[in-house]
């Protein structure tokens, strides 16, 4: 599905400030595989989500998706196979346009952007239905500005989004970081149902240790750039959690 | 009264002026100074065509072209040379002034019997009265067509491009198109006014577009302050509320001057009205936190 070929990123070549961010990572992810990525701060897995999403270019190496070279492709083209969760609430949503507007963007995703009014009532109750999946409420409120909704909310509804149109890959950066406990979990839940529901390709970077043990079927530790461990779905089933909690000690 | 009418109808010449810095700013979130380069050049483009013999339906196309082309300038000199917004359109608005005067040949072209938006119809004899009705179909029919537009899924993206870049990015849309796109056509805009106001005034001039964008921002402050005051959120009420601002301006500073203020010191009064409308929704919310 996805290829990572021995892929490098150097922010800043050659100045004082230079960072290596990616050293030579090379990774394939299967179809309707869950990966989730764990490592220590600077090991380069934002780094390596912004390079599949081509919001960052690689200073070499190339991306395979679905046998086709997508290295050069800039991320708004990227988006008709991806969809992306990012870990500041406000990234994910545009504040000022109200929860109807969002979804309707997010229904036409893949799609080019014309002159006509595509919100109808049916295109209404089609997201209210959705919405009303949460259990949250919001669903009566989608023409409040998604401004006035807390991080949670906002976080749950844009997993919601990226399902609104074709989606093969699903890429979540921190989605929870920001996030008090009890929200973090209904998006993890919310994210893992829309995984298995759509038959996703799902890439999860976490830094919270029990959801990197809870969800996903392949686990990857990250760090210095490169992949220093992997453990398949067999590994990851035997895997402990205070395993998991040593890697980092 | 006849004073306050004439200003009536310079807010209503305006207002596409208006609409067009309301799209830059508060849509695009792009503060865009070509406006004073562009109004001139809609009016020099009007009045070069319109001395010529051409009709009204080759001039108002060319002039909403000519503008496009100044906003998309600007627009690929900020997007693809990334340079700041602001620069770029103080780049465009410089180039703009020689571009005027090129086309236009000398300083000031009067208009003297030549085609004009304000005899295409003829509703009732009084002329003042006559131009009113024809510009409140103009801005009819823009508010009608801007009001259509942001309610589509592309006017939606747009929208969005302003508010959250990243969002719309992974939304499958390029935004410097959009941006690109966005400020000709706020531009198109403007150089319609400059076509308005021409023939109102009957003549253009290559001075005629300075300090301008004050009066489309100042516009779209006092729509702003209405808006968030009365909690509006429908966008066509937004767009009235906006060419309300045009008109209130120019009859504030028609009051300005019926009081008997000194005319050079008119550029000072509205630098102190603008600023007083920027300061008027803080110095009032600071109030409501008390």
């Amino acid at each position: 599905m996805i290829e990572i070929r021995d892929v490098y990123k150097t922010y800043n070549k050659g100045q004082v400030s230079e960072v290596k961010a990616l050293n030579g990572i090379t990774l394939n992810i299967a179809e309707k595989d869950y990966l989730v990525i764990v490592g220590s701060n600077g090991s380069g897995k934002s780094t390596l989500l912004n390079i599949i999403a081509g919001s960052v270019l690689p200073t070499s190496g190339s991306i395979i998706l679905d046998q086709e070279d997508i290295t050069k492709l800039p991320d708004h083209q990227r988006s008709k196979w991806l969809a992306r969760v990012f870990q500041n609430p406000l990234s994910g949503t545009a504040s000022g346009l109200n929860i109807i507007d969002n979804f309707r963007l997010a229904a036409i995703r893949t799609q080019p952007k014309g002159l006509k009014i595509g919100i109808s009532d049916q295109f209404v109750k089609q997201v209210k239905d959705k919405i009303a999946t949460l259990g949250l409420g919001l669903e009566d409120k989608i023409n409040q500005q998604m401004g006035t909704l807390s991080g949670g909310q906002r976080q749950a509804l844009t997993l919601l989004m990226s399902v609104m149109d074709n989606c093969k890959v699903l890429l979540l950066d921190e989605p929870t970081a920001a996030l008090d406990p009890r929200s973090a979990n209904i998006v993890m839940q919310t994210a893992d149902r829309i995984v298995k529901e759509f038959n996703l390709t799902a890439i999860l970077i976490t830094h919270n240790l029990k959801d990197a043990y809870t969800y996903g079927n392949r686990l990857i530790q990250m760090g210095e750039g490169q992949v220093m461990r992997d453990l398949n779905t067999a590994d990851k089933e035997i895997l402990q959690q205070n395993h998991l909690f040593e890697w980092f000690s | 009264m006849d004073f306050y009418l004439t200003a009536l109808l310079q807010g209503l010449c305006l207002s596409a002026i208006a609409l067009g810095v309301y799209l830059s700013m508060k849509i695009f979130n792009i503060p865009d100074i070509t406006t004073d380069g562009s109004y001139t050049l809609g009016g020099v483009v009007t009045a070069t065509l319109l001395t010529h013999h051409q009709s009204l339906w080759i001039t108002i196309p060319a002039v909403l072209v000519i503008g496009g082309i100044a906003g998309a300038a600007t627009g690929l000199i900020h997007t693809k040379l990334k340079i700041n917004a602001l620069l770029a359109g103080i780049l465009v608005m410089t180039a703009l002034y020689s571009v005027n005067l090129t086309i236009l040949g000398r300083s000031n072209v009067p208009l003297l019997n030549t085609a004009s938006i304000f005899s295409l119809l003829n509703i009732t004899s009084d002329a003042n009265q006559n131009s009113l009705i024809i510009l409140l179909i103009v801005v009819a029919l823009l508010i009608a067509i801007i009001g259509y537009l942001l309610k589509t899924d592309f006017g939606i993206a747009m929208r969005a491009t302003g508010d959250s870049e990243q969002m719309i990015r992974a939304m499958g849309v390029n935004t410097d198109r959009m941006k690109i796109t966005g400020l000709a056509l706020a531009n198109a805009l403007t150089a319609l006014s400059g076509f308005m106001m021409t023939q109102f005034q009957g003549f253009a001039d290559i001075n005629m577009g300075i300090g301008i964008v004050i009066t489309g921002l100042g516009s779209v402050i006092i729509a702003e302050t209405l808006i968030n005051w009365l909690r509006i959120t429908s966008v066509m009420w937004s767009l009235l509320l906006v060419i309300g601002g045009a008109v209130v301006f120019q009859l504030v500073l028609a009051v300005t001057l019926s009081i008997g203020v000194d005319a050079n010191l008119l550029k000072l009064v509205t630098a102190v009205f603008v600023l007083l409308i920027v300061s008027l929704p803080r110095l009032s919310f600071r109030r409501q936190h008390d």
